[in-house]
């Protein structure tokens, strides 16, 4: 460090770890391994309830990454779960490949998408942006509703073939000694907590690099960011393009697991945007952790919950309305304003420290 | 040909109703930069309050309207100063998601109370009354009623803006917060008071709504969906734009249904992306935001 910088009496140093940072790495690398190794032991029914939990979360994580750090609040990530969904059948039924070859392609072709789309919601600004995405999954939604060869209007279903055709089911039913339907279950449920391991990698690399640094900058402050020399344009489509990918991936991994998808399930903006909106709002948006929570919180409503139907869906709304108004930081945010913890550290913190006098 | 010049007349009166769609919201937008993602919700949620009006009380829906306008203009005033004035003024993130949480409730709200069967408002002999002009061309009392109530309405949106105190308030906020705030204007009353005015707008687009076609509790996005597209193709900041933006919005709407009925919505979505890539500011810009 330089010290005529530094200045006589003080050092400073970039500081990441905070309290809790090294506990939680362990702990995630013990739940990682248990998580691994569930299928083993747990019911058909927890499996299926977290392979859902699992891709709620990577959804949030990434509209996290889109609207709590880039500022791009869209209400239209339904395009690409959709658009990874239809690619998902497309490529399986149409083009014959094997499915767990047709995900990552799916996300690869829902960046493609994500360009030419970027440039056109683009020319909206903040709210306007907001709205700009929604028209676009529209646009997505009715045109796939007129491609005759994957059901038009109505939707399609995979076919036997190809649900049966990821590598491992097999493998599976020998080993723990159970139905194909079950075995197909787990093998989900693998490429479910791949998924999520991987966005939640992604999400973390990209926030601890120097395009996350920017990244951070332009969600405390954008113009101040700008003036800094952060190309915010760029930064945003980079952002933009990269959670459509990983987007995109998790629908294709959801209409896997669902092998029936229609026009109005994959581009539907309650499932994959409101819902998604409403873990990062209770959970705590602009961190990584709140996302978590967000998701807990909202497996257990959706368990115990959601029979009640309409007045299960009156209850979300009005919850995220009152975590706006009172507690915009989320759940999270509360929990470590209180405590200073963090699991996630993606937070760098200047640390001045007074110097020994010599 | 006929048929072509048909599609143009019905799409010009279309874009009445869009225009009326527009219209609160351009009135939002304008004065208090509000983006509101309930805005369609709100439109069915009159048009409920209409019929149940006119169910109860055995009145035409042109007379329930006129007992929804005040209840409407209330309960506008009370939602702006009770919640929607605290999301105001800190990030984008606030009011869109207060309003967009609005809009659920009051999707499952309605759909709670009135169950998700399509409903109608009925007017008698004037739903289906038509004027003929010749060639076998004919237009519909209704959607020339739409069309000519749009009309109104931004009269008198421009009249209450530019020829009243309240007017000026809306205009002296929309350009400068704070400066309007140091001249002594409660901005909490003002905003509170356009949102009112904006909710007269809605109840009378939710009177055309449920005149022309059936609505039921699901059908308020796409509402918000047209406004909005209607408000950008126009430009913001104008009302007679909002107007022009309603009406390419509905003759992209008509053309494309006359190609394939199955087109209707996406040509009307094509036209405003094309519209958003050649003329991203809109037709007939004028504020500067």
């Amino acid at each position: 460090m330089d010290d005529t910088a530094a200045g006589p009496s003080h050092s400073f140093r970039i500081k990441t770890a905070g309290r809790g940072s090294h506990a939680a790495l362990a702990a995630v690398i013990v739940a990682l391994l248990v998580l691994t190794l569930l299928p083993l032991f747990a019911g058909r029914t927890l499996i299926q309830d977290l392979i859902f939990l699992f891709y709620m979360l990577a959804l949030a994580q990434c509209w996290n990454l889109l609207a709590g750090y880039a500022g791009l609040i869209s209400v239209g990530q339904q395009a690409f779960v959709g658009l990874g969904g239809y690619l998902l059948f497309a490529l399986t039924l149409i083009g014959g490949l094997n499915p767990l070859l047709a995900i990552p392609l799916a996300g690869v072709i829902a960046a493609l998408f994500a360009l030419p789309t970027a440039l056109v919601v683009f020319r909206l600004r903040g709210a306007y942006f907001a709205i700009g995405t929604w028209v676009v999954a529209e646009v997505y939604r009715l045109t796939f509703a007129q491609i005759k060869p994957l059901g038009g209007g109505t939707g399609t279903s995979l076919t036997p073939a190809v649900t049966s055709s990821v590598p491992g089911i097999e493998w599976v039913k020998a080993l723990l000694d159970v139905r194909t339907p079950a075995a197909r279950d787990i093998v989900s449920y693998w490429i479910a907590l791949a998924l999520l391991v991987a966005t939640l990698a992604a999400v973390y690399l990209i926030l601890r690099s120097r395009r996350g640094l920017a990244l951070g900058a332009i969600r405390d402050h954008e113009a101040a960011a700008a003036s800094l020399g952060v190309d915010i344009y760029r930064v945003k489509l980079a952002v933009y393009v990269a959670t459509a990918a990983m987007t995109g991936m998790i629908g294709a991994l959801i209409y896997l697991q669902k092998a029936r998808i229609s026009p109005d399930a994959g581009f539907a903006v309650l499932d994959w945007t409101a819902y998604v909106i409403f873990i990062v709002v209770i959970g705590g948006i602009g961190t990584m952790e709140g996302p978590v929570i967000g998701a807990i919180i909202f497996y257990l409503m959706q368990r115990y919950l959601a029979d009640f139907g309409a007045w299960y869906l009156i209850l979300l709304g009005t919850l995220g309305i009152l975590v706006m108004l009172f507690a915009p930081k989320g759940l999270w945010g509360l929990v470590a304003e209180r405590y200073d913890v963090t699991l996630f550290p993606t937070r760098r913190r200047l640390i001045a420290e007074a110097r020994p006098k010599s | 040909m006929t048929g072509w010049i048909d599609a143009l007349i019905q799409g010009v009166l279309l874009g009445g109703l869009y225009a009326l769609f527009a219209a609160g919201l351009s009135l939002m937008f304008g004065v208090m930069r509000l983006v509101n993602l309930a805005h369609g919700d709100l439109i069915v949620l009159a048009a409920f309050a209409i019929l149940v009006i006119a169910g109860k009380l055995g009145l035409d829906p042109f007379v329930a309207v006129l007992v929804a306008i005040p209840i409407l203009f209330v309960i506008g005033f009370a939602l702006q100063y009770v919640l929607l004035n605290r999301t105001l003024g800190r990030d984008l993130l606030a009011p869109l998601l207060v309003t967009f949480g609005l809009s659920i409730i009051i999707q499952n709200g309605l759909l709670q109370l009135f169950s998700a069967d399509s409903q109608r408002l009925r007017a008698g002999a004037i739903e289906t009354a038509s004027i003929p002009l010749g060639g076998g061309i004919a237009v519909g009392v209704v959607p020339l009623l739409t069309l000519v109530s749009a009309i109104a309405v931004i009269v008198f949106l421009n009249l209450i803006f530019y020829r009243t105190p309240i007017g000026r308030a809306f205009r002296a906020t929309s350009d400068d917060l704070e400066v309007a705030q140091l001249m002594g204007i409660d901005i909490n009353r003002v905003f509170a008071t356009a949102m009112a005015v904006a909710f007269v707008v809605i109840a009378i687009a939710a009177l055309f709504l449920g005149l022309r076609a059936n609505f039921d509790p699901t059908i308020g996005p796409a509402r918000l969906l047209y406004a909005f597209e209607a408000v950008i193709i126009g430009g913001l900041g104008s009302f007679w734009g909002t107007l022009a933006g309603g009406i390419v919005l509905g003759l992209a709407q008509t053309i494309g249904a006359r190609i394939d009925p199955e087109w209707q919505i996406l040509a009307g979505h094509l036209a405003f992306l094309v519209v958003l890539v050649i003329r991203p500011r809109g037709l007939f810009p004028r504020a500067q935001d």
